[in-house]
């Protein structure tokens, strides 16, 4: 029989932050905090999936259906990409992060993340080119976790997502209560490798 | 539809959901998507240089590029099919693909997603997943459905709006496009080489252990107002219902017009007493398909016999100082009372040393031969003079060409495991003489296969595409065909065979693989004149193969060959059953380890012959190998068949007899009983769809569903204390309990195929008329109110865990040992029954001490080359001894394996 496991919706990726406030850290406070409409909508998250409850219509389930749906609501419908292309590219970015960056991913899966992202930001400024999506801040939430515990020299090695991460860190709004990471602006090692 | 200028952008489409398995839209070493580690595929790469990946994210580019825009509905079931439907769906295609598993187990993966849709699509009550009108989330989730599902047909009934959201998809004109481009006519095989590429998935849902595939709980589907309208309906039309019984004249002939079913079990070998693996792999697994087909009033012949030719028995012969006619009639006779024991419900059980065998195979010599079909190549091969006889690659020994082990076997060395060809072998040896065999070269005929492997392949298509063949089977014969067909030896340097009808050869006769399935039609033929009307009758006759895994390419590759080449309108078999391995407790049933249970001793441990039906039903390697364990036959003895199924049969049949004075009640259905009516009806169903698909193992299940429900009802709605109440309640109980025996009746037609005893048993408790044993897709109530039933007794007994221990130290092969000592080159034993005595430690030391000294003794007269006469006499009593030793270690004196394997 199957038995899709709870884990496997996307919510969990973040979890490490607490049962509900998985979420939250998620992303869902993050558009809260930004001015929205005035229903009172409310985020659980029965056996580990997020469930956003709203007012007028059914309930919505998963981290990045959910995100989207308050982005339309506090109109920052930008942060979804303003063409076609780009609009594709967030949400590519978006599944990326609820099928790869699952919460359980072991060492290998890690280090192949970091290293495609690394050659993927290469050449940009954010995940969809020069303008910050919310594939940025979903990611950067999915991340988290995972950048925290890099030495000195993986941060170095992974030289692209550390910039990228440094700047949506910065970015006013996105951190909330997760910690500062550190990045080291003078390269130790001379050897990239 | 703004659909179609995205959809015919092309095959890379179909991918979608199904990702990364989109096969050959991009060479699959080539790193499409220059960032990833892992090959994506497809890939969209647009003029600005951005590639997409993810075929969700690639399908939304083309709706938004057609002015679509995505909402919260859409979004959700992109996210759901990333996050939950495509691993299910992996997971299935992974099972179906690389490990070979069928339909059940397949869907079994994705069940709960599909049921998700389905539940979705029902609340909503709209056509599509997102609304009235098709959007990307349709197009996203039929292409990954698509590879798994094919079509509706194989969508359980009970998931409708499902079934038809995907019909109308796989109608619409993009998505059929898409899918000839894609799949076809690979289908999902396509995805095969990138799957296996993969690791396993992890599959949560699948146990290791083989024997318990599936949760035992009931799982309460949703039943539809009609369905229950119609299960109520259809009882009420009683036992006049029934069809008449089909009970076909002697000799079972085909006739026009019905349903004529053929079946072969796979011929055991003569000289082997059958283990319970051989038992289930075919005869048992036949004979349950057999009985169920006459319970359809399907014109049914169930054929088989032992198979008597061949080196193993000519060397018996030798051994026992017997002719091999003689040694094959003791054998088949043993083999005949074996099977009588396990009930197995043979129309004829035969045997191929018949004159109907040698001229049946020579006369499909000839056509081969008439059609030049044979060619002769010469072989060379050991001979041993002093036998007089060319040795078969086990019966030689010598050192080995590639590492100098001393002991290594014709055909491999068992230290450096490479394979030998036995003419290779350094100072070869004759096993049975010790003399040193010569290299003879000596001429051969071959069927001439590659010749035929066209007409092969084209026959398969078509078996394949309108029979059941189990997974296994398709697959071993795919891997034999694909290594490319080669000319096949049928001819052997023997005497015990059909000879030969050709000048040259004359001395020689056909080997067994060529002569051995030609006894399924000698079998039919000794048991009919007529044999040629289910033999040469592919129009009329349906013809099942059941087997062990290890036969299948002489049943689907050789023998069709030699059919097809033969060009007479030979029936070829249609639906080829096989079963993959059972093995003992942790390891393999060994004849000369002593380990495992044996056809003849099985009647001696005291358990009934249906209780090992029923458990070796119950763990049928089917799809996978399993294992026979002790603890597990008696947890499923006390669990399923006392507890369960003989609780709720006896309770049913009791309250009958107590409160009713064992008459059946007046009954008078509420909604609840109706709605019982309707899950016993949907378990029949999915039992005859089991069946006629020969999944006998999960067929079983449905019939301890039943149980449950029965005992479920009984426990809910207490008749024992309402038969104490009013009125009312006094009715109420004469209904239950109408319904739960009639519901036993039920169960004793359905149970028939595995448990023809208990089945019989059932029957005479309760009166149920013979004509009840019809099967169709209705649950009727067979035993009207008023009908008398008889005296109800326990149908199980407990089995008790020292029983059991004692059984498995018995069967464990641990105390075998003593007596190996001894086991070189005597004669053995015959499989005398001798009762089961405790063993006592100290007398079993000093038996196997004795038999040890007498073992020596032996073999120094034999190097010495004593008289033959004095030999034979200490070997009897060495033989004499280690019956003693046998029998003081409480297990049956046993035959030794004949060493290696045949076919």
């Amino acid at each position: 029989e199957t038995r899709p496991s709870s884990s496997s919706f996307p919510g969990r990726v973040v979890s490490n932050y607490g049962s509900c406030g998985g979420a939250r850290a998620g992303g869902a406070d993050f558009v809260r905090e930004a001015p929205r409409a005035e229903e009172r909508e409310q985020v659980r998250c029965p056996g580990g999936a997020e469930v956003l409850q709203t007012n007028n219509g059914p309930s919505l389930r998963g981290l990045t259906t959910i995100a989207t749906h308050l982005v339309k609501q506090a109109k920052k419908e930008q942060l979804l990409g303003s063409t076609a292309e780009e609009k594709a590219i967030v949400q590519q970015w978006l599944e990326y992060r609820v099928t790869q960056i699952a919460g359980h991913s072991n060492e290998e899966d890690i280090r192949i993340i970091l290293k495609d992202l690394n050659l993927y930001l290469e050449d940009k400024v954010y995940l969809a080119r020069n303008n910050l999506t919310l594939a940025d801040i979903l990611m950067y939430y999915g991340l988290h976790h995972i950048i925290a515990e890099l030495t000195v020299q993986e941060k170095e090695k992974y030289l692209n997502v550390s910039r990228w991460f440094n700047h949506i860190q910065h970015y006013p709004g996105i951190r909330q209560h997760l910690s500062n990471i550190v990045f080291m602006k003078n390269r130790l090692y001379t050897n990239p490798h | 539809m703004p659909l179609n200028p995205p959809l015919s952008l092309g095959p890379g489409l179909l991918g979608l959901g199904s990702s990364a398995l989109m096969p050959h839209a991009f060479p699959s070493a080539g790193h499409v998507v220059p960032f990833l580690t892992h090959p994506r595929v497809p890939a969209l790469h647009l003029d600005s240089g951005t590639v997409l990946f993810s075929p969700n994210a690639i399908c939304q580019y083309f709706f938004l590029l057609a002015g679509e825009e995505p909402n919260d509905l859409t979004n959700q079931w992109l996210e759901w099919e990333a996050t939950e439907l495509q691993p299910a769906v992996s997971r299935a295609l992974y099972c179906h693909l690389v490990q070979g598993k069928k339909g059940g187990e397949v869907l079994g993966a994705i069940r709960k997603t599909l049921t998700y849709i389905d539940q979705s699509l029902t609340s909503k009550a709209t056509p599509y997943l997102a609304g009235e009108a098709e959007s990307v989330a349709d197009i996203v989730l039929w292409a990954t459905l698509f590879p798994v599902l094919r079509d509706e047909s194989c969508l359980p009934d009970e998931l409708q709006a499902l079934r038809s959201w995907f019909q109308t998809m796989n109608l619409s004109e993009p998505c059929r496009s898409a899918a000839v481009s894609v799949l076809t006519p690979k289908g999902a095989q396509a995805f095969k080489v990138y799957l296996q590429k993969q690791p396993g998935p992890i599959l949560h849902w699948e146990k290791p252990a083989a024997n318990e595939p599936e949760e035992e709980e009931l799982a309460e589907r949703s039943l539809s107002e009609e369905e229950i309208a119609a299960a109520a309906e259809a009882w009420a039309r009683g036992p006049a219902a029934l069809p008449e019984r089909w009970q076909p004249p002697s000799p079972v002939l085909p006739v026009e017009g019905r349903r004529n079913v053929l079946i072969t079990s796979a011929l055991p070998y003569v000289n082997n007493v059958p283990h319970l693996g051989n038992i289930i792999g075919c005869v048992l697994s036949a004979d349950v398909f057999a009985r169920y087909c006459r319970l359809r009033n399907w014109n049914t012949l169930y054929v088989c016999g032992t198979d008597e030719y061949g080196t193993a028995t000519e060397t018996k012969a030798l051994e026992e100082g017997l002719t091999p006619q003689q040694i094959c009639d003791k054998y088949n006779a043993i083999h005949v009372q074996i099977y009588r024991w396990f009930d197995i419900s043979f129309d004829y059980f035969g045997r191929t040393t018949t004159t109907q065998q040698t001229t049946i195979a020579q006369d499909i010599f000839q056509r081969l031969l008439a059609r030049n079909m044979l060619l002769t190549d010469t072989v060379d091969q050991l001979r041993c003079e002093r036998c007089q006889r060319f040795l078969a690659d086990r019966f030689v020994e010598g050192t080995c060409p590639f590492c100098n082990y001393e002991e290594a076997r014709g055909d491999q060395c068992d230290k450096c495991g490479k394979l030998i060809n036995a003419v290779e072998l350094k100072k070869p040896q004759c096993k049975v003489c010790k003399d040193s065999p010569v290299v003879k070269s000596s001429q051969h005929l071959f069927l001439d296969l590659p010749q035929l492997e066209e007409r092969l392949e084209k026959w398969l298509e078509q078996s394949w595409a309108t029979g059941n063949w189990t997974a296994n089977s398709r697959f071993i014969t795919r891997s034999w065909i694909r290594d490319g067909l080669k000319p096949r030896c049928i001819t052997r340097d023997l005497k015990w065979g059909t000879p030969v009808p050709l000048d040259g050869f004359r001395d020689k006769v056909f080997y067994v693989w060529f002569d051995a399935p030609i006894g399924y039609l000698s079998i039919t033929a000794n048991y009919t004149d007529q044999w040629e009307r289910w033999w040469k009758n592919p129009q009329q006759v349906q013809l099942y193969n059941f087997m062990a895994k290890d036969n299948v390419p002489f049943h689907s590759v050789i023998f069709p060959c030699t059919l097809l080449g033969a060009e007479d309108n030979y029936t070829l078999v249609n639906h080829l059953v096989a079963t993959e391995y059972l093995n003992y407790e942790d390891g393999k049933f060994s004849k000369s380890r002593g380990v495992g249970v044996f056809g003849d001793m099985a009647q001696d441990t005291g358990i009934p012959a249906d209780i090992w039906r029923f458990y070796l039903l119950f763990l049928r390697p089917e799809g996978q190998d399993s294992a026979f364990s002790w603890t597990d036959l008696m947890l499923k003895n006390n669990s399923e068949l006392l507890n369960n199924l003989g609780n709720f049969v006896n309770r049913a049949g009791m309250f009958v007899c107590k409160f009713f004075g064992g008459r059946v009640p007046p009954m008078e259905l509420g909604a609840d009983d109706k709605r019982l009516l309707a899950h016993v009806t949907l378990e029949l169903r999915q039992y005859n769809q089991l069946l006629e698909k020969i999944r006998i193992r999960d067929a079983l299940r449905c019939i301890l569903s039943i149980s449950r429900y029965g005992n479920q009802y009984i426990q809910v709605n207490e008749p024992w204390k309402r038969i104490k109440g009013h009125d009312a309640d006094r009715t109420r109980a004469g209904t239950v309990t109408g319904v739960a025996v009639n519901i036993a009746a039920l169960i004793s037609v359905m149970l028939q195929p595995y448990m023809p005893g208990i089945s019989a048993t059932i029957q005479r408790q309760l009166c149920v008329p013979q004509a009840c044993n019809v099967l169709t897709d209705t649950f009727l109530c067979l035993l009207p109110p008023g009908h008398q039933i008889g005296t109800v007794t326990p149908l199980f007994q407990k089995l008790e865990n020292e029983q059991i221990e004692a059984l498995r130290k018995q069967f464990g092969g641990g105390q075998v040992q003593a007596a190996r000592v001894a086991s070189a080159d005597v004669t053995p034993p015959g499989p005398g029954g001798g009762a089961v005595l405790a063993g006592d430690p100290q007398k079993v030391k000093e038996l196997a001490e004795e038999v040890a000294k007498q073992a020596d003794h032996v073999r120094q007269l034999k190097a010495s080359k004593a008289e033959k006469g004095q030999i034979d006499g200490e070997v009897a009593k060495l033989l004499e001894l280690k019956k003693q030793l046998a029998l003081a270690e409480g297990k049956t004196p046993e035959l030794p394996a004949p060493k290696g394997k045949r076919k």
